[in-house]
């Protein structure tokens, strides 16, 4: 640690890393790495910003401006899409800023206000690395305030989405990058250790000691000062900001343990600690990496849902010409061409053309809608038919995919408390370890002072948390891999937490425990029927149709003239010489019909009715229905018997809502119909309020449920649902039916029962090793078999134990699950 | 034992060189996506049938 240290007094003036022989300065003059880091330096020195030299710890990475000129910045589509104006005239945008690590970021950041006249405010959130920034337009431009950004060191960018999966993409490659070398550095370390170990057993010539010693002091200073320097900003950060993180012990432990190592090697007495040192740094940023990649993927779900919309956008100028833009340049009121095949950019409205659109994405409706000019298109649905030409009515921030993006995020954010428990108990630990550190050594060095800075150290390693902050995340990983290949995907391990303990399951009813289509479920008149309905419907794209298809699939049409479809809703024609006409009651009586007394050949089915109606007489009723999916009951009595409580949420007719609710054994009080999404949404909310410490699980299929599945705790989405339902999703059953989700929630039951167990291992070989240490019992020997084998037990209980078994239908599930993953 | 002296130093180096190599991996992106290149392995699979077809022909 000391050489970094000298190296850093004569270092770069402004990052404090070596400064190359050409740019070293003469006499007392400030020395500088790089070009980037001078001007940084005279900005803040020119803004009276000096202080930042004064902060203890600095960003130590060399300022490399890009240079741009941020023109795009002003430019007015640029301006429509990220900034918003505020009734006090004041301008808000928020920037996505590369090179923000740690607390001295923050301070320098939020201080831009004072370098540049004119910018009310500057916020950062420095986990996600987000700006938030306020402007008065009239005196700053947003392209100067780039300018300043940039060449202190923080590029900035427009925030969505795609970008930053490179940016994540960069950091994940890091941290790889220092997880391996600590892995290597440690298995190297330790390999010399049990040279060490067997040679103090039985006995090894002092000069080969010596020499094994020297050499795994090289190999562990490479690993604190490269992956491990985490650990000291982290710590440095949470002494700043004078909070008890779990960097602190972390921290403490590896400096005292690698400088007492280290004077205990040059003087050539006494334990060296550094395999101890070595590994911890491996296990623990292993242990970091499975827990951060875990909490990204429920967080990233809404920047997924942005990049399904397309990149570029093909639009038609005034003089005709074509010219392909980003979609981010797109303005209302510009034309724009879409070919077959090609997803909508923007909302709009069809000015040319006519063409059939999937808007699955956004409804989970897979039957494509004929659009006519006239008709409005949402951004992030399908042309599938023919192209068309579409005026822009909303782009960017303003598309309704991008509205109910932004309701996503904002239900993320709110979910945070979560994560601060966790902190606040981190801190508990954190105070306990430090403080039983500190009563060891003063128990200690009345006898004897180098023995207590042992034991000190000893009690600092055995106790640092790789066991305890490997029990969770590794449980979870493994829990989340096994669910995906038994078709099960979770996003975030506080939603397998969740689902553990019995809590209120509200389910939506059309696509979820239904089968979401129409099936013929009732049918009363003559079978010779049947070929004349099939020839009416032959060809029709309607639920209905293809519901008589399904229903009759061997029975080959009639022959019939004259087939006309009416937007009544019904068909009519002739069949040999005769009239016939089928559709709604309303339809069919529109036809001429007698219509009264078809209620009662239904038997009071809460079914959608179709009339066949031959010369105005009506010769047979089919009921349409939604069928209530297999086993749904079976599953839904299953997690009642858990002790969940269950709700059905349905936008549907009350009668129907109430006949499925029968089927299924719903509480008449557990049931609302006719729910609209905002409806559906507050019922959440309500029950969220109501529930105490019991979680509310939200399972859907559409957007329509979006909302209220990211405003509960944990929302479900089910096969065969609407894309971006499944996305905001923080779990994602790729299974049909119900069965899945019972095998969830006896899998998250089961991961929680692992968890605990890791737990209870972790926290006893601290306790044990803690006792040791205090009472000086704890040798480097056994401090070095206990620390591996704790981390091992948990390693292999979360390998061992039991969380998701494969379903029965996992080849089936495979297919949707490929095909979902490449969307996104 | 005196042989220790040249190894231990000869040994540092290959680790040197293996985490170098490994760097060069990870920094070069092959482990950005463990999931999708043990899918695309499946269709790899189909491509290779035509392959064999081709050589029989």
């Amino acid at each position: 640690m000391a050489e970094v240290r000298a190296r850093l007094g004569t270092g770069c003036a402004h990052c404090g890393l070596a400064v190359p022989p050409e740019r070293r300065a003469i006499g007392s003059a400030p020395a500088f790495c790089c070009g980037g880091c001078e001007t940084a330096h005279g900005i803040l020195r020119a803004g009276g910003l000096a202080q930042y030299y004064a902060l203890g710890e600095r960003r130590a990475a060399p300022v490399r401006p890009t240079g741009r000129s941020y023109d795009e910045f002003d430019h007015a589509a640029f301006e429509e899409l990220y900034v918003s104006r505020r009734a006090d005239g004041l301008a808000t945008a928020e920037l996505y800023l590369e090179g923000v690590h740690c607390a001295s970021c923050v301070w320098l950041v939020e201080r831009v206000p004072l370098l540049e006249a004119g910018i009310a405010r500057a916020e950062l959130d420095v986990r996600r690395s987000l700006l938030r920034v306020e402007w008065d337009p009239r005196a700053v431009p947003l392209s100067r305030i780039a300018q300043v950004l940039d060449r202190l060191g923080y590029p900035p960018h427009p925030f969505h989405g795609v970008a930053r999966e490179a940016m994540r993409r960069r950091e994940d490659r890091a941290a790889l990058v220092r997880i391996g070398v600590a892995g290597a550095l440690a298995g190297n370390v330790m390999l010399i250790a049990f040279a060490l170990y067997a040679g103090d057993l039985q006995g090894m010539a002092p000069g080969e000691r010596q020499m094994f010693r020297w050499v795994s002091l090289v190999l562990t200073l490479p690993a604190l000062l490269f992956p491990g320097r985490v650990f000291f900003t982290g710590a440095w950060a949470a002494l700043r900001t004078r909070a008890l993180h779990m960097d602190l012990p972390i921290a403490l432990a590896l400096a005292a343990a690698s400088v007492r190592g280290a004077l205990n090697t040059i003087t050539d007495s006494g334990p060296v600690y550094f395999d101890g040192v070595t590994l911890l740094v491996f296990l623990l940023l292993v242990g970091r990496y499975l827990q951060q990649r875990g909490q990204r993927a429920a967080t990233d779900a809404a920047e997924l849902l942005l990049s399904l919309t397309p990149r570029m956008a093909r639009v038609r100028q005034d003089d005709g010409a074509l010219r392909d833009v980003p979609t981010e340049a797109l303005l209302p009121g510009m034309l724009v061409e879409v070919g077959a095949g090609q997803v909508f950019p923007a909302d709009g409205t069809v000015v040319h053309g006519e063409s059939s659109v999937n808007r699955a994405l956004l409804t989970g409706e897979s039957v494509p809608v004929v659009v006519v000019p006239g008709d409005v298109v949402a951004a992030g649905s399908e042309n599938v038919g023919a192209p068309v030409r579409v005026r822009v009515d909303a782009a960017g921030s303003a598309s309704r995919l991008a509205r109910l993006l932004a309701e996503v995020e904002a239900n993320a954010r709110r979910r945070a408390p979560v994560v601060a428990l966790a902190n606040r108990l981190a801190g508990v630990f954190v105070a306990l370890v430090l403080l039983l550190a500190a009563v060891t050594f003063l128990l200690w060095v009345g006898r004897d002072t180098a023995l207590a800075w042992d034991h000190a150290i000893a009690l600092l390693i055995v106790t640092c948390p790789c066991a305890l902050a490997l029990a969770t995340p590794l449980a979870v990983s493994v829990a989340v891999g096994r669910a995906a290949r038994a078709g099960i995907y979770i996003k975030g391990g506080d939603a397998l937490e969740l689902l553990a303990r019995p809590g209120i399951m509200v389910l939506d009813k059309t696509g979820t425990v239904t089968a979401g289509r129409h099936d013929l479920v009732a049918w009363d008149g003559d079978p010779r029927w049947r070929p004349v309905i099939l020839a009416l419907e032959e060809g029709a794209a309607h639920p209905v149709a293809e519901g008589f298809r399904r229903a009759w699939p061997d029975l080959a049409p009639a022959s019939l003239e004259g087939v006309r479809h009416d937007v009544l809703g019904g068909v009519s024609g002739r069949w040999d010489g005769r009239e016939v006409a089928i559709g709604s009651p309303a339809f069919v009586a529109s036809h001429g019909a007698e219509i009264t007394g078809w209620r009662e050949r239904l038997a009071g089915a809460a079914v959608t009715p179709v009339l066949l109606a031959i010369d105005g007489q009506v010769v047979a009723v089919a009921g349409f229905g939604d069928p209530v999916r297999d086993g749904a009951r079976d599953a839904l009595d299953a997690l009642r018997a858990r002790g969940w409580q269950t709700h059905l949420l349905s936008g549907d007719d009350t009668a129907v809502v109430t006949a499925v609710a029968d089927a299924l054994g719903f509480a008449a009080h557990q049931v609302i119909a006719r729910a609209t999404p905002e409806e559906k949404l507050a019922r959440i909310r309500a029950l969220r309020a109501g529930a105490g410490v019991r979680a509310v699980v939200m399972v859907g299929d559409g957007v329509n449920d979006a909302a209220a599945m990211t405003a509960a705790h944990v929302g479900v989405g089910v096969h065969g649902g609407a894309e971006a339902s499944l996305l905001v999703a923080d779990v994602h059953l790729t299974a049909p039916g119900l069965a899945p989700l019972q095998r969830l929630v006896e899998g998250a039951t089961r991961t929680l029962g692992l968890i605990r167990r890791n737990m209870l291992w972790a926290v006893g070989y601290n306790a044990v090793g803690v006792a040791l240490a205090m009472s000086g019992r704890l040798s480097p020997l056994v401090a070095a078999i206990l620390m591996p084998v704790s981390s091992l037990t948990v390693v292999l209980g979360s390998w061992l134990g039991r969380s998701f078994v494969a379903a029965p239908v996992a080849t089936t599930a495979a297919s949707p699950a490929t095909r979902h993953r490449r969307a996104a | 034992m005196s042989v220790l002296y040249l190894v231990i130093p000869l040994a540092l180096v290959v680790v040197a060189l293996a985490i170098g190599a490994y760097v060069w991996s990870a920094r070069s992106g092959q482990f950005d996506d463990l999931d999708t290149p043990a899918m695309r392995m499946l269709h790899d699979d189909e491509a290779g049938e035509t392959r064999s077809e081709k050589r029989e022909a």
